[in-house]
């Protein structure tokens, strides 16, 4: 059942998405433009999206369980960091290079589009990159912390 | 500043973002879980017993969302304006930045915002700047 419900809200998402006119990467590059002429449209899709959701979030906040019984997995972590402003530059500049998203990113993908499937591909490679990182860094700190224990 | 008022569409954007907001609603109402997009993608490399059948249905479903909207209504022109080479480092970029962020336009700027998220009004702010950044470097500076 919560299958059929991530399909739904996937497919929902990516109505937003198209009827929006942001799986359109030259719109996209149009908001981001201000030095040009600028297209302030997907502020108006944040701020109706965030309009929507942060009541159902005011909602969520209060529960202990989905409604089909799952666990609310809403846990925040509230420092600020380097990895968050570091990987928030990032994802900006890759954002801002193509005018393409993650969510933009697999609609494109589903219509068609053969650069869709590129960018699709470049950024598998690239959260590929990070679990591999991940992965070494997490085994460099084991190491580090078995090193300080006495013998 | 220069508004586009020909390309500006406050209707269909509006109404985009509402189904947005929607379908984030369901998902953690529902099924308790924030639509971040990269994270959701990112959960699929982590093969966490469990954890891959709703994320695999979810992104169907975005791939799924323009063969089905195209029976009902045709697609929006679609403009992809980057080289083979720019649109490989946009995504290397994208992808290896949302994870270290941990999330993007959708955790951080819309669910994030929603639940009212120092952390992700701060990403949301970063990500945006470098955006507005990176455009006018690459169309006011270098062209």
């Amino acid at each position: 059942m919560n299958n059929m419900i991530s399909l739904v809200s996937g497919l929902i998402f990516g109505f937003g998405l198209i009827l929006a006119g942001m799986v359109n990467p030259a719109k996209v590059l149009g908001f981001l433009d201000l030095a040009g002429l600028w297209d302030p449209s997907l502020s108006l899709v944040m701020g109706g999206a965030i309009v929507v959701a942060s009541a159902a979030f005011a909602k969520a906040k209060r529960r202990t369980k989905s409604m089909l019984g799952l666990p609310m997995h809403l846990t925040t972590p509230r420092h600020l960091d380097r990895r968050l402003i570091g990987g928030s530059i990032l994802f900006g500049i890759g954002w801002g290079l193509a005018g393409i998203c993650p969510g933009t990113a697999l609609v494109l993908l589903g219509t068609g589009a053969s650069k869709g499937l590129v960018i699709v591909a470049a950024m598998l490679v690239g959260m590929g990159l990070f679990e591999f990182l991940e992965r070494r860094r997490t085994l460099h700190l084991v190491q580090h912390n078995a090193d300080r224990l006495p013998s | 500043m220069l508004i586009n008022w020909h390309s500006f569409s406050p209707l269909s954007a509006t109404a985009g973002g509402v189904l947005i907001g929607f379908a984030a609603s369901i998902l953690i109402l529902v099924n308790g879980r924030i639509a971040g997009i990269s994270g959701i993608i990112g959960g699929l490399l982590r093969t966490k017993p469990g954890d891959i059948a709703w994320r695999a249905t979810f992104v169907a479903g975005l791939i799924m969302a323009p063969v089905l909207f195209r029976l009902f209504a045709p697609l929006p022109d679609i403009h992809v304006d980057a080289s083979l080479s720019i649109l490989l480092l946009a995504g290397l970029l994208v992808g290896l930045g949302t994870r270290y962020a941990s999330g993007c336009t959708s955790g951080h700027g819309v669910c994030g915002i929603s639940r009212f998220s120092l952390r992700s009004a701060v990403a949301t702010l970063t990500f945006m700047l470098a955006g507005f950044a990176i455009v006018f470097v690459m169309r006011h500076l270098l062209s």
